[in-house]
């Protein structure tokens, strides 16, 4: 795609020409972004940019940002640029973003390049988190486009002087009626699109759109899969050198001493660091980096203090530290206040999830550049805004002597080591000024001082009435926070270990109705009445920060599969028992839809298999997930995913096979997490270095099939689909091992769990 | 110095002999395909093919590799000329990230210069040493099966 490799281009200019090309991006950008808020991007979790003092009714990121020429560019020559700051992350955002632009543009997708969150030319749209990239960025542009190109119908009708009305953009030209054409290019000039955004939008018709809806093949899968240079890891600026940190052994730990003449005198290395406790080295090749490092490691001695919890008393542990009660019923405990019927019946569990790992495929890497009191960094970071405010403290560097580019990497699933790799560079490439320096995180680093999805508990207990309603629902949850994200430098681990050390500032609940721990804390289903207590825990024995879905995976884990001990113990159908507890009609249909795809009405049970069923709304506002699997366990009482149908509601989908795509992907995610994943530590160090020691699913363990069905809903607002399968994969997983082997798991991994399975098992073929 | 033969071209290079072929690809001769992932042969986004067979290019050191065809992602086509199996996974759109992927394409490469109609159950075993992240599973299992029947097409 040529736009694509236009954007390429540019930033291999960018790098080989000494930053003069991006120097002048940022200058023409900030001056086209001089009417929106000049927030930090480190305000309010997920990037929603919420604040913006302009015009708060415009629609998506544009009430940040409402300048046209923020988000779009046409130049004289009709090339169409396309602005975001949100991030690829491999989760296709830049080609369903160069879909709705080339629809509302009337243009073919190839005509537009995208440029991806960059502090010198994009908007600051805070972090690509919290699947609020369509419903942001997605939106500003959509809105964006339409008005862009009703303004270029305008400037055709001006100079030839005929209603507007008449005529139609096609291709990149407006068209008179009799024929005549105009290109876009020749209609613009500098200022055209330096015009504030309108509160209504003339969108197109979804029954007319060509692109939106219609599966697009991903922009960048070809250079991926063709070893083009895409990564941040694929990056040679002239003169590159290679890093290597050596890492303390467990947290909070000081260096004591150490030789750093054993690093010296080895091949290739130019510098070594050190700075308190933190301790790097600069070689010229990779390869010698490696080495440097490892001989320094060697020639280090370290007093330990950390004092981890006790793992087999884990959730006894997160029980009894102090916490903050929060109350996070809100207008569900008002709901209901009619006279209760009887309870019939009454139930009680306790779901506990235990610390797991983003784990990336490629440990975090990032390339920076200290050159004249100008630092550049290029990283994977999902917040570029907020991690340029974090360096320029680190470095105490004015911010606009710091520039961040998105560049992609493998894959990070929420807050991992990218951002830290950056400051890693920026304080490596500090020591070497003039030299870009790449450092690339070893994978026991990234396994070791990655942030941990926090480990959590949640107790549940329901009333039934005599008619199999749920009577009552009474929630309670232990949680550290879900983010720690670097809103400051005291966030970025690197930092922890520096002679003047910083240290993170105290941790905040997100609160609703959004939230961290506590999302989807609360139940979809419509309950007379509902109690909810969330107990965050400030302390943090272990890193932790955000990680697909926050709490969404263990909440909706805990209630779906409370829901379907409650309907076993009404005597009702899973489906049957959901379907009398929700009124919104697209739960409804999702719920539906999956359960007639899947077969759940037809479904025959066999030895060894059972089929499970469980339904969430992410958030209690963005996309419909429902999901039906079927698990199959052997006589060892190990557990497979055998089959999933997914049913979902994002909102207008503009690619279909990008959504397949993530969903597919949550699911099996999810089903590596559920079922195999905890980070092993013991009462000093995290023991889980590597994959064996860190285990996630492997080809044997796939499904057979998963399927996946979209709901059409053309026009409709988006609504954040990417973490969507996360609960509900893990509560149907457990749901079908209960229906298999007799037995409710309420632990994760339900692997782990073996031998209570495999009880089951002998007990149900006895 | 020593000689290496890299997608069909020779090579010399002056990287220590114990430099695990991975970091000569990525540094000395500046290959994206490859990729570092563990170091440890642990999750395949190193894999690269030395002769006809499959190996985890973090872990061999060249000095292991001197005169061997060693044929990386680059050697299986281009963006403008994608080879088969490159052009299975683009049509089945078999990535998200993508980082490991191109590890899995070569385990596929192999398998299908050995076994041009390979199993599912084959195709899954070839696939035991790599690890994806992103959940590209069903999608890379669908891309070995439809450059089987690509490039069985191709020869008959």
């Amino acid at each position: 795609m040529s736009g694509r490799g236009g954007s390429l281009i540019s930033r291999r200019v960018a790098l080989a020409g000494g930053g003069a090309l991006v120097v002048h991006f940022a200058l023409g950008t900030r001056g086209a972004h001089a009417a929106g808020s000049p927030g930090s991007g480190a305000t309010g979790f997920g990037g929603r940019g919420g604040v913006g003092r302009a015009g708060s009714s415009l629609p998506g990121s544009l009430r940040r940002w409402p300048m046209l020429d923020s988000w779009l560019r046409v130049d004289a020559s009709g090339a169409i640029t396309v602005f975001t700051g949100k991030a690829e992350l491999g989760q296709g955002i830049e080609t369903a973003l160069v879909q709705i632009a080339a629809e509302e543009l009337a243009v073919v997708p190839a005509s537009i390049t995208i440029v991806t969150a960059d502090t010198g030319r994009t908007p600051d749209e805070g972090y690509t988190a919290g699947s609020h990239s369509m419903q942001d960025s997605g939106t500003a542009i959509l809105n964006a486009a339409a008005q862009a190109r009703e303004i270029l119908v305008r400037l055709a009708a001006r100079r030839w002087r005929l209603p507007a009305e008449g005529l139609r953009p096609e291709r990149g030209a407006i068209v008179a009626p009799n024929g005549r054409r105009i290109g876009y290019g020749a209609l613009v000039s500098a200022q055209t699109l330096h015009v504030r955004a309108e509160p209504h939008s003339r969108l197109t018709e979804p029954g007319r759109h060509r692109l939106i809806g219609a599966s697009m093949p991903r922009l960048d899968i070809p250079l991926k899969l063709t070893g083009e240079s895409i990564y941040v890891q694929d990056l040679r600026p002239p003169g590159m050198v290679h890093a290597r940190v050596v890492r303390p052994p467990s947290y909070g730990a000081q260096l004591v001493s150490v030789d750093l003449e054993a690093a010296r005198r080895l091949p290739g290395v130019m510098q070594v660091v050190r700075d308190g406790s933190y301790l790097a080295v600069v070689a010229s090749r990779e390869h010698q980096a490696i080495v440097a490092m490892e001989a320094l490691a060697q020639a280090a001695r370290w007093s330990e203090r950390a004092e981890l919890p006790d793992r087999t008393r884990l959730y006894e542990a997160l029980a009894s530290w102090p916490s903050r009660a929060l109350d996070i019923a809100g207008d569900r405990a008002a709901e209901g206040r009619s006279p209760l019927a009887p309870a019939a019946r009454m139930l009680q569990a306790e779901y506990r999830r235990p610390y797991l790992m983003h784990g990336s495929i490629g440990p975090s890497c990032a390339v920076a550049r200290f050159e004249s009191d100008q630092l550049t960094v290029w990283t994977h970071s999902q917040g570029v805004f907020p991690l340029r405010s974090a360096l320029a403290e680190l470095l105490q560097l004015p911010e606009e002597r710091v520039h961040c580019i998105q560049a992609q990497g493998s894959g990070c699933y929420g807050h991992n080591g990218a951002d830290d790799a950056a400051a890693d560079a920026a304080l490596i490439a500090r020591a070497v000024p003039g030299r870009a320096v790449r450092v690339q995180w070893m994978r026991a680093e990234e396994n070791l001082w990655e942030p941990y999805g926090p480990a959590m508990l949640a107790r549940v207990r329901g009333e039934l009435d005599s008619s199999g309603r749920i009577a009552s629902w009474e929630y309670e949850l232990w949680s550290n926070t879900h983010s720690t994200r670097p809103g400051g430098a005291g966030n970025l681990m690197p930092a922890w270990f520096l002679a003047h050390p910083l240290t993170p500032p105290a941790p905040h609940p997100i609160p609703l109705p959004e939230g961290g721990g506590d999302r989807n804390a609360l139940p979809f289903y419509r309950i007379p009445r509902v109690g909810a207590r969330f107990n965050f825990i400030p302390q943090m024995p272990l890193r932790v920060s955000a990680l697909r879905s926050l709490g969404a995976h263990l909440n909706v884990f805990a209630i779906e599969s409370f829901m379907d001990e409650l309907a076993r113990a009404a005597g009702v159908d899973s489906i049957e028992f959901r379907l009398r507890h929700l009124e919104d009609a697209r739960a409804v249909y999702v719920v539906r839809t999956a359960a007639e795809r899947f077969g759940w009405s037809r479904w025959a049970p066999t030895a060894g298999v059972g089929r499970g069923f469980a339904f969430a709304r992410y958030k209690n506002l963005a996309a419909y997930a429902a999901i039906a699997v079927e698990a199959e366990v052997d006589r060892d009482g190990r557990a497979r995913l055998r089959r999933a149908v997914a049913a979902v509601d994002c909102g207008m989908a503009v690619n279909p096979d990008g959504v397949r795509n993530q969903i597919e992907g949550g699911i099996l995610q999810a089903a590596s997490w559920t079922l195999k994943e905890s980070v092993a530590f013991d009462r000093r160090r995290i023991t889980s270095r590597d994959w064996a020691s860190y285990p996630i699913l492997r080809f044997e363990d796939v499904p057979d099939s998963i399927e996946v069905v979209i709901a059409e809903r053309p026009g409709e607002p988006f609504l954040g689909l990417g973490e969507a399968a996360q609960g509900p994969t893990a509560a149907a997983i457990a749901n079908a091992i209960a229906d298999a082997a007799g037995v409710r798991i309420r632990e994760l991994p339900l692997g782990q769990s073996a031998s209570q399975i495999r009880a089951g098992i002998v007990l149900r073929t006895a | 110095m020593i000689d290496l033969i890299v997608n069909g071209r020779s090579v010399e290079v002056d990287d220590d002999p114990a430099t695990p072929l991975l970091y000569v690809l990525r540094g000395t001769l500046g290959l994206n395909g490859a990729k570092y992932g563990c170091g440890l042969g642990q999750c395949g986004a190193c894999t690269v093919i030395a002769g006809s067979q499959a190996i985890f290019s973090c872990i061999t050191p060249i000095s292991a590799l001197r005169g061997q065809h060693i044929t990386t992602l680059e050697g299986l086509g281009t963006r403008g000329r994608p080879g088969i199996v490159q052009r299975a996974f683009i049509a089945e759109q078999a990535a998200q990230c993508g980082y490991c992927i191109p590890g899995m394409m070569m385990r596929a490469q192999a398998l299908l210069q050995r076994n041009p109609a390979p199993s599912d159950a084959e195709i899954r075993a070839a696939l035991a040493p790599h690890l994806c992240r992103c959940g590209s599973h069903m999608r890379v299992l669908r891309a070995v099966r439809r450059a089987s029947r690509a490039s069985r097409a191709v020869r008959r």
